[in-house]
């Protein structure tokens, strides 16, 4: 078997907190030891909430953070330490809010080009790139205030596939977005993953997307995966009490979907937080 | 159609928007319209002025001290030359006074502070620690101990005025390339390889031009201001050069009886000095709706 396209091994990153004054004050643990593989062309999701160390693992994937200790292998090969521009050529991100991730003063066209440009790539691909997202080629001549939400996410696309690059790290690309466009922007990820071979790095909160779009999943919960596997088996049977959590906190409007929802016991009438619940279980079991 | 002509297409009607909006704005359009007859009157002061001559050292004791009149819009000073083409003729050394000190320092202090701004650390407080000297220091100050020193001339007090006003544009560079900075959009040009050149030239400098545009114009005003102070104080041009603040100076002599050989020099000065504030703000305004947008 080839080595998977990512792979992570008991990485782990602490942010120290400072005083005031710039002395230590202590450490927030944001990753804590995570594994993960993701073969080559398969989806893969990371769930949890604000705060559970998505985003980091993210950054560090992408080579902006250096991780504490453990280690991030693409292709086999690891990234820690290598020089990074390589390294952009072969993994590239998707970020949260296309709002701020497109340059105001730069049009469609010249935010694209910069990915052509520095990987030495001729800039008459802008045109191509524009047609794998749909949109016109003219476009390249707007500037990104002309657009709407779900274009400019589209443009954010083209430019990180202006690389050629093999794993593509989606950071909530569409929570930012109408969830009427969220769907189009999800299915142009799917053809594009298909028709040109990409591993996906899927992080969201949205566990409905999650659901529809990845095949494996791994559920965080302060830095750490807490339960991993197919995202169907997690889904239909979750194991561990904060993923029952966050699979009752997705909205739901059919009979079946609202059969699949696992049983949460409700405190003072609302959902308690992950921490109440994991405390109640705790005293459940120590009772019994 | 091709290419071409759509992305022209595009940026005709971005200016045309601009323009529209600019137009708008009454207290702009008289900012631009003063700065543009200025400038014009200075370029083509030879053909404009009814006496031409009177730019030199002229001396003509029948017509001193004539007050404003047909012949004499400003009337005359007091070796009876035409107070008129005179000021026209300073308006000369005003604006290139700004020009000069402005086209130093203006880039200077802008390259200055972006590259404090986002390189931070040594490169940040190196520039800025001496950024925070230099402005403890008052550019007036400066330019009357140069010209006392040195020879008191205009290239000199343009020098010593540039030297100094390069600060102001590196601080407010500076804070405004920290926010860009902290923008997704940087994140992700260096996420997609971009050189360091390219983020600093391409991606944030386009997002400081307006502020920088802004504080240019009203800094205009501020130069002309401190140039009319110099000549006043005698260390600007030298006669028979026409100067706006010799004028105000030699007129103030003959105060209150000849008033208007100091107050219609003066008047000039305030209202170019208005011109480019009115001016600036209206940059000002225009940027921000384009920021909001």
């Amino acid at each position: 078997m080839s080595a998977p396209t990512l792979e992570i091994r008991n990485l782990t990153k602490t942010f120290p907190i400072r005083t005031a004054f710039g002395g230590k004050a202590g450490a927030v643990t944001a990753v804590d030891d995570v594994s993960l593989r993701v073969a080559a062309g398969a989806v893969y999701g990371l769930a949890g909430e604000s705060g559970s160390g998505k985003s980091t693992i993210a950054r560090m994937v992408m080579g902006l953070t250096r991780p504490d200790s453990g280690d991030i292998l693409i292709d086999g090969q690891s990234i820690i330490g290598v020089k990074s521009h390589a390294h952009r050529g072969r993994v590239q991100m998707v970020f949260q809010n296309p709002g701020a991730s497109l340059n105001p003063r730069r049009t469609v066209g010249q935010s694209i080009r910069v990915a052509l440009d520095a990987h030495g790539k001729p800039a008459a691909r802008v045109g191509d790139l524009l047609d794998m997202v749909q949109l016109p080629r003219h476009f390249a001549d707007r500037y990104p205030h002309e657009l709407s939400g779900g274009q400019k996410q589209r443009v954010a696309i083209a430019r990180a596939l202006a690389v050629e690059p093999r794993l593509l790290v989606l950071d909530e690309p569409t929570s930012a977005l109408d969830v009427s466009v969220q769907a189009k922007v999800i299915e142009l990820l799917e053809d594009l993953g298909r028709d040109l071979g990409l591993t996906y790095l899927f992080i969201s909160h949205d566990l409905s997307l999650m659901r529809n779009f990845t095949a494996e999943v791994g559920v965080l919960y302060r830095g750490r995966i807490v339960e991993t596997g197919p995202t169907a088996r997690v889904f239909a049977d979750p194991q561990h009490d904060y993923t029952r959590l966050l699979l009752a906190s997705v909205p739901v409007i059919s009979d079946e979907e609202a059969a699949l929802r696992p049983d949460i016991p409700l405190i003072n009438g609302e959902l308690p937080t992950a921490e109440e619940l994991l405390a109640l279980r705790q005293a459940e079991r120590k009772s019994e | 159609m091709s290419d071409l002509d759509l992305s022209e297409q595009a940026a005709l009607s971005n200016a045309w928007q601009n323009w529209y909006r600019f137009s708008r704005n009454p207290t702009a359009v008289i900012g631009a319209i003063i700065v543009v007859v200025a400038v014009l009157l200075a370029v083509f002061a030879p053909y404009i002025v009814p006496y031409p001559a009177d730019a030199g050292a002229v001396v003509d004791f029948q017509h001193r001290h004539l007050p404003p009149s047909w012949e004499h819009w400003f009337g005359t000073d007091n070796t009876g030359r035409d107070n008129f083409s005179r000021a026209i003729y300073g308006l000369r050394v005003s604006l290139a006074l700004a020009g000069v000190v402005l086209v130093i320092a203006v880039p200077v202090g802008t390259v200055l502070g972006i590259l404090a701004g986002y390189f931070g650390g040594w490169t940040e407080i190196v520039i800025m620690r001496l950024t925070d000297i230099a402005l403890a220091i008052p550019p007036l100050v400066v330019a009357l101990a140069v010209a006392a020193v040195l020879e008191p001339t205009l290239l000199n007090s343009m020098l010593a005025l540039a030297s100094l006003w390069w600060t102001w544009h590196a601080r407010l560079v500076y804070s405004v390339t920290r926010q860009v900075r902290a923008q997704e959009y940087i994140e992700a040009a260096e996420t997609l390889g971009a050189s360091k050149l390219h983020i600093l030239f391409r991606e944030i400098l386009p997002n400081v031009i307006s502020p920088v545009a802004v504080k240019t114009s009203l800094d205009a005003g501020f130069v002309i201001l401190i140039g009319a102070a110099l000549s006043y104080l005698g260390l600007g041009v030298r006669p028979p050069t026409p100067d706006l603040g010799t004028m105000v100076a030699n007129g103030a002599n003959f105060l209150p009886d000849f008033w208007w050989e100091s107050m219609l020099p003066a008047t000039v000065i305030l209202v170019l000095a208005l011109g480019f504030n009115l001016l600036g703000d209206g940059l000002r305004d225009l940027f921000d709706v384009e920021d909001v947008r």
